[in-house]
C-alpha cells in the first residue's frame, strides 16, 4: 500500500509539470504502395499523391524508384524521410558499383536496406519500404520492411494508407487464401500468375483504394522488372494494356544487356 | 502536432496534439521523457515573430510569388513593413512564411553562399546556381536541422527560372524537410484558402494535366491579387499590403507594396460583424 502511494505521488509530480510544446519531427504523407512477384518478373507500384491531413500537397510526388537494372524500391510514410532514405541507398549503390564494377545483387540490396534502417533504430526513418526486382537466379522477388529494418522475402505486399484494404485482397488473389479449387481441378500454386493478370490486379487494387481512401489517388506508377531474355510481348505492343494506360521502357542504368525495366502509368481519380 | 501557422507559438495540451487524420501512431511528446531529456539542453524553439502564408504560381513566362508585408508577434501586428520576398541571384526568389528571425538567418546564409559562388565566377567560368540547386540546398538544410530536432521554423516557396532548361521552377520546403512541387503552391492558411482558387484558375486554362496554355502575366497577377484579397478577408494574421515577385528569363522583379480593393459594407447588416449593438 505504501509502495503504491509512493509511486502515484512520483507519477503525479512528473505529469503535473507544465507540458512543453515539443517539436514533432515526423509527419504522415499518405499514399500507398504495392509489389507482386511473378515467376520471372516483378511489379512495384505506388500512387503519386502526397498529402498532409486533408490537404493534397501535390498530385505528383514520386514514391517508386529504379535503383539498378534489377531492383526497384517503393517508399511510403514520411515523405522527407523517404526521399532522404532513397538518396542514401542510391549513394551506397554507386559506391558499390565503383568498388566492384557491377551492380549490387537484389538480395544484397535487401540486406543493405535493413542495415541502413536499423542504423537509425533510435530515431527511425518513418518509412515503410517494399523492394522488388529479379534475383540472381532469375526469379521475381519482393522484400518488405518495417521502419526499423525487419524484413522478409514474400510474393506480395501492400503498405501505406490503404494497406488494410489491399493486403487482404492480395492474400485472396495472389496466395489464393480462402479459395478452394473445384473438385477434381488442379490445386492453386501461388507465384505463377501471368503478367497481364498481375497488372490487372494492381490497377484494380489502386482504383479501389482510390475510391475508399482519401489519401490515395491522382496517378499510378507501376514498374515492371523482367528477367533477362524474357519476352516482352505480353506488355509492349498494340492493345496489350487497358485504355488510358501507357508504357515506356526505361533506359538501363548498368551494362544494359540484362534485365529490362518498364514503367506503366495511368491516371487515378483526383477527388 | 499542428504545424499550421495559426497554431504556431500556441502550446498544445497532449489532448489537442492528437491528430485525428493521422493513420499511424506518430511519436507524441512524452511528458516523462521530456522532463529528463529537455531540461539540460533545450534548443527546440517555438516561432515568435511570424509571417503568414505565401503563394506561388507558374505562368506563361515564369513564376510569380506573393507575400504580404506583415510580421506578427502572436496576434499583434508587430512589424508592418517587412519584405518576405527575397531574390537570390538573377533567376531565383524565395517567399518565406513562418519565423522571421529564422528567415533573417536564412537570408544571411544564402547571401553568403551566393557571394562565394559569385567570387568563383569572377576568376573562372563558373555557372550561377540554378533554382533547383538552391532548392536542394534548402531542402538538405531544413532536413538536417529537423533531424537534429532543432528546426528552422519556416515554410518556404522557391520560385525560379532555369536558364539551361528554359523552364520555370516552383518548389516548397518546410521545417520538417518535406519537399514538393506543383504548378500552384501555397503555405499555411493559404493552402486551405488560396490553393483551391489557384488550382481552379490554373486548370481552367492549362487543363488538369497542365499541358495546355498557361496563364498570361496579366491573368496570373490578377489571380494572385484576388487570392491575397481573399486571404486578407479571412486570415486574421494577414495584412492588406503585399508584394508580388515575378521571375522570368529576364530576371527577378519585386513589385512595390500594394493593397487590394476591399468592401466591408456587408458587415453593417450582419449581427456580430459590424459595430452595432448586439
Amino acid at each position: 500500500m505504501a509502495m503504491h502511494a509512493e509511486r502515484s505521488a512520483a507519477l503525479h509530480e512528473l505529469t503535473s509539470a507544465p507540458i512543453q510544446h515539443a517539436f514533432n519531427p515526423y509527419e504522415d504523407n499518405g499514399g500507398t504502395i504495392l509489389a507482386i512477384a511473378g515467376k520471372d518478373f516483378s511489379v512495384i507500384a505506388g500512387d503519386t499523391r502526397q498529402s498532409q491531413g486533408y490537404s493534397i500537397q501535390t498530385r505528383y510526388a514520386r514514391k517508386v524508384w529504379q535503383l539498378t537494372d534489377r531492383a526497384v524500391l517503393a517508399t511510403n510514410g514520411f515523405a522527407a524521410d523517404g526521399n532522404n532514405f532513397v538518396k542514401k541507398v542510391k549513394q551506397r549503390l554507386e559506391w558499390y558499383e565503383h568498388a566492384h564494377h557491377k551492380q549490387m545483387p537484389l538480395k544484397s540490396i535487401a540486406r543493405m536496406i535493413q542495415t541502413i534502417l536499423y542504423g537509425k533504430r533510435f530515431f527511425p526513418y518513418y518509412v515503410y519500404n517494399i523492394l522488388g526486382g529479379i534475383e540472381e537466379d532469375g526469379t521475381g522477388a519482393v522484400y518488405s520492411y518495417d521502419p526499423v529494418g525487419t524484413y522478409e522475402r514474400e510474393s506480395c505486399r501492400a503498405a501505406g494508407a490503404a494497406q488494410s484494404i489491399l493486403q487482404p485482397f492480395l492474400d485472396n488473389q495472389i496466395y489464393f487464401k480462402n479459395q478452394t479449387p473445384e473438385p477434381g481441378a488442379e490445386p492453386f500454386i501461388p507465384g505463377n500468375l501471368p503478367l497481364s493478370t498481375v497488372l490487372a490486379l494492381v490497377v484494380d487494387s489502386f482504383t479501389s483504394a482510390t475510391e475508399r481512401h482519401i489519401e490515395v489517388g491522382d496517378g499510378l506508377e507501376v514498374y515492371v522488372v523482367m528477367k533477362k531474355g524474357r519476352p516482352t510481348d505480353d506488355l509492349v505492343g498494340e492493345g496489350k494494356l487497358a485504355p488510358g494506360m501507357a508504357v515506356e521502357e526505361l533506359d538501363a542504368l548498368g551494362e544494359g544487356d540484362g534485365e529490362k525495366t518498364f514503367l506503366v502509368t495511368r491516371s487515378l481519380k483526383r477527388d | 502536432m499542428n504545424q499550421h501557422p495559426a497554431m504556431w507559438g500556441h502550446p498544445m495540451t497532449p489532448h489537442q496534439a492528437f491528430n485525428a487524420h493521422t493513420a499511424f501512431p506518430l511519436a507524441t511528446p512524452n511528458p516523462m521523457r521530456n522532463q529528463h531529456a529537455s531540461s539540460p539542453v533545450s534548443h527546440t524553439q517555438q516561432p515568435l515573430v511570424t509571417g503568414t502564408s505565401v503563394l506561388g504560381l507558374k505562368y506563361k513566362d515564369g513564376v510569380m510569388l506573393a507575400a504580404d508585408n506583415l510580421a506578427s508577434y502572436g496576434s499583434l501586428a508587430r512589424f508592418r513593413d517587412i519584405q518576405r520576398l527575397h531574390p537570390l541571384g538573377n533567376h531565383t526568389c524565395l517567399a518565406v512564411s513562418g519565423d522571421m528571425s529564422d528567415y533573417q538567418y536564412l537570408k544571411k546564409e544564402l547571401d553568403g553562399l551566393l557571394r562565394e559562388e559569385e567570387a568563383l565566377s569572377l576568376s573562372d567560368s563558373h555557372p550561377a546556381l540554378h533554382p533547383s540547386q538552391i532548392y536542394a540546398f534548402l531542402a538538405n538544410l531544413f532536413y538536417a536541422r529537423r533531424s537534429k530536432v532543432n528546426p528552422i521554423w519556416n515554410a518556404i516557396l522557391v520560385g525560379g527560372w532555369d536558364a539551361t532548361k528554359e523552364e520555370s521552377f516552383l518548389g516548397y520546403v518546410d521545417l520538417l524537410g518535406t519537399t514538393y512541387s506543383s504548378p500552384t503552391l501555397a503555405t499555411g492558411f493559404g493552402s486551405h484558402i488560396a490553393q483551391p482558387l489557384l488550382r481552379e484558375a490554373f486548370e481552367k486554362k492549362a487543363g488538369i494535366d497542365g499541358k495546355g496554355e498557361l496563364l498570361t502575366a496579366e491573368e496570373a497577377e490578377a489571380l494572385l491579387n484576388e487570392c491575397m484579397k481573399v486571404l486578407f478577408y479571412r486570415d486574421a494574421r494577414s495584412l492588406n499590403k503585399y508584394q508580388i515577385a515575378t521571375v522570368t528569363k529576364e530576371g527577378v522583379q519585386i513589385s512595390e507594396s500594394k493593397s487590394a480593393e476591399t468592401q466591408w459594407g456587408f458587415a453593417e447588416a450582419l449581427r456580430g460583424y459590424g459595430a452595432q449593438q448586439q
